[in-house]
């Protein structure tokens, strides 16, 4: 009796989480991709314990929440294929198949449409995710990278590494409209609350370019410098900007810091110590705590935001990409 | 001019006139320009894939940077094009580079040995002309036989064996037993390796030659085994060809270590290199050419890519405005190694990194950690400016 109550009990559990997904809302959760393991790891952003590694398509990479937060995309470039990731359930459910090396995405502002980086092809893929299929291509320079939907939903932002470029795309005609030269090997976006401004991090630069979106003309460029690494040493990728645009966290990658920037008067008022070429960064809901995924030691910095202090660093999977937190 | 080039050359070569003359303007022409019958790439060598030798013409290189570079120009409206021109016979290479010139082109990526590279550079002395050396890593090209107007892509032997030097050290493998060839290929880059020796610190404790064969007579000089015995921490081959080197791996005396030309090899580029965008790059160059990239492929990669980057950056088609920028000190070019670098002005070498490889792994990357330099790190690989012999 007791048996078939806990056997009931059990096999009632998923089907429950199933049902409501409400239940999966605010987890609290840290969703971590691994390069190298293929998998994204699960885990508890309170003490950090591993919930579970949820194993993917090969290589996961780039990954973003759907508009509720119930589905995470994940993008997987040697296992060509776009992995959906149920949060109540903690699996891939789904699994858009066939598209070669996708690296980078952004959403439509109604959730409609994926905006992605085809690496190998050099172009901007349109997956409609509602039928699922690659919809159209749009040649961009090789090896586009960062991807961004301005909030209007009618222009999307795409950096290709090669050519120091980046592109702007019309949303609905599918064309190119403009093509911006930045810094060297251009990577990732932030979008100033104003949409003024679109920051771009440069990785062989050493900076972070600022786009006057007004006119798509360079407004300005910060050049990072920590102490005791030379220029070459400093590749900065991530970016994020604080809600109500008043600061920017940039990683810049082998030069194991993160920065913190004022956004009126450009100053780089930190610079923080973390892991081994740091990569992305992630704000939580608060803004009070920063995760940095460190791509050469193999971990995870948390930085408390308040004091500009890593105070914790866990281990995060082989070569983890980048952090999304559920919260 | 016709009588130098092959038809299918010439075909290629009035497609591309006649494509160019509908935009004239709008089309910036790198040459290319290599010599048929090469011996370097020959089929039964290339077949034998040596490591840190060619697997095929570097032209491939060459091929994926130019379509790479189709957005560069898209601010000034123009597109790239790249322009091969196979030469008969030696002698044929001026006339070639002559009518190049004749149509307005500037840079040119060469695929020439030192001998035919030398006097070609000598005779551009002075003229509005970028020569990109891609194939020959000789020092004396970098040295006394150095020209104002070439530029070198591909890592000089002294980059190459100080990275290997740079390794050897860190380890605290510095007791080198070295076999050197008969040739003066051999004895260049044994000459090379003492230089790396004395500047970081190794011991070459013997210099043994080696021959090719199997007369029992010569088995002192023939015989792995009679060669390599006595103590010391690793063999360094100088084996410009590579046949004698690829038979040596567990053929000695002791279970010995083998580097140089054979073993663990320092290269421009090996296909198992990944990161830094690595296997992007790898992936479009086999995707294009069903083969792995190598050494000499990304050099004449690079040289393309540094044109357009410098033509992107300057905005500019000017040849003055284009050279001044290749050789200014802030100049870096994305090399795909980790760490960008720009033109030496001593010797228009390009700094870059030096992989260090097997068959099928790159064991480090170079400069290595701890190996400084005053003014960049990459300067701790090759010829520095006091030590330069170039006077341009």
């Amino acid at each position: 009796m007791r048996k078939t109550l806990l056997a009931l009990l059990v096999s009632s559990l998923p089907l429950s989480a199933t049902l409501s997904p409400a239940m999966a809302k605010d987890t609290g959760y840290l969703f971590i991709s691994s390069e190298k393991d293929n998998s994204v790891m699960v885990m508890d952003s309170k003490d950090f314990s591993v919930i579970k590694v949820i194993p993917t398509a090969d290589r996961p990479r780039h990954m973003a929440f759907n508009a509720d937060h119930s589905l995470i995309y994940a993008a997987c470039g040697d296992g060509e294929s776009i992995d959906v990731i149920d949060i109540a359930k903690l699996e891939v459910t789904d699994r858009i198949e066939d598209i070669d090396d996708p690296e980078a995405f952004d959403l439509s502002p109604d959730g409609k449409m994926m905006y992605l980086s085809l690496e190998d092809d050099g172009a901007l893929g349109f997956i409609d995710l509602g039928s699922k299929e690659l919809v159209a291509e749009v040649e961009v320079g090789e090896e586009p990278e960062g991807v961004l939907t301005s909030p209007d939903g009618k222009t999307v932002y795409v950096t290709s590494e090669v050519a120091n470029t980046v592109h702007l795309v019309n949303a609905e005609s599918r064309e190119l409209t403009a093509n911006i030269v930045v810094g060297k090997r251009p990577r990732r976006f932030a979008l100033t609350p104003d949409n003024l401004e679109l920051w771009v991090t440069s990785e062989l630069d050493a900076s972070v370019s600022i786009i006057n979106l007004a006119d798509n003309s360079i407004k300005e460029v910060i050049h990072f410098e920590p102490t005791g690494f030379r220029r070459e040493q400093v590749t900065p990728v991530g970016i994020v900007m604080t809600a109500d645009g008043k600061g920017a966290w940039v990683a810049l990658g082998r030069s194991n810091h993160v920065a913190y920037v004022d956004v009126a008067s450009r100053r780089i008022e930190d610079y923080v110590l973390v892991g081994n070429r740091a990569w992305n960064v992630t704000l939580n809901r608060d803004e009070s705590r920063l995760y940095v995924v460190n791509g050469l030691s193999d971990d995870l910095s948390v930085i408390d935001t308040a004091s500009r202090k890593v105070i914790k660093s866990v281990p995060a999977g082989r070569v983890p990409y980048m952090a999304l937190i559920d919260d | 001019m016709p009588a130098l080039l092959k038809p299918k050359a010439l075909f290629l070569l009035l497609a591309l006139f006649h494509a160019g003359a509908a935009c004239a303007e709008d089309t910036f022409t790198i040459g290319y320009l290599e010599l048929k019958g090469d011996a370097r790439y020959k089929d039964k060598r290339l077949f034998s894939q040596y490591p840190g030798q060619p697997l095929g013409r570097p032209h491939a290189g060459a091929e994926v940077a130019i379509r790479e570079v189709r957005f560069h120009g898209v601010e000034l409206g123009l597109s790239f094009a790249l322009e091969k021109v196979e030469a008969k016979t030696p002698a044929d290479l001026q006339p070639a580079l002559e009518a190049m010139q004749a149509r307005g082109i500037r840079f040119v990526a060469v695929d020439l040995a030192a001998e035919q590279l030398l006097p070609l550079a000598r005779s551009q002395r002075g003229r509005e002309m970028v020569l990109f050396n891609v194939s020959a890593p000789e020092d004396s090209l970098r040295a006394d036989g150095c020209q104002p107007n070439l530029y070198h892509t591909l890592p000089s032997q002294a980059m190459l064996y100080d990275a290997l030097a740079q390794y050897l050290v860190s380890k605290k493998w510095r007791n080198i037993l070295e076999l050197t060839g008969p040739n003066p290929e051999d004895q260049a880059l044994s000459e090379a390796f003492a230089r790396s020796a004395k500047k970081f610190g190794l011991k070459i404790s013997e210099k043994r030659p080696f021959e090719l064969g199997n007369d029992p007579r010569d088995r002192s000089k023939n015989n792995i085994a009679l060669l390599t015995g006595g103590d010391h921490d690793a063999i360094f081959v100088a084996d410009a060809h590579g046949e004698f080197a690829r038979s040596v791996p567990y053929q000695t005396r002791n279970p010995d270590l083998i580097v140089g030309s054979e073993g663990l090899v320092p290269v421009a580029w090996h296909w198992s290199w990944e990161r830094y965008g690595a296997p992007q790059l790898e992936k479009r160059f086999e995707k294009m050419h069903n083969r792995p990239m190598t050494g000499t492929d990304w050099a004449a990669w690079i040289a393309i890519k540094s044109v357009a980057e410098s033509v992107q950056a300057t905005k500019s088609t000017d040849f003055a405005t284009i050279s001044a920028k290749m050789t200014a000190s802030d100049t870096l070019y994305d090399n795909f190694k980790g760490t960008a670098g720009g033109f030496r002005a001593w010797d228009h070498q390009l700094r870059q990194p030096v992989l260090l490889a097997t068959h099928n792994w790159v064991v480090e990357r170079t400069p290595l950690d701890g190996f400084l330099h005053q003014s960049n790190t990459l300067d701790s690989i090759g010829v520095d400016e006091r030590e330069s012999q170039c006077r341009f």
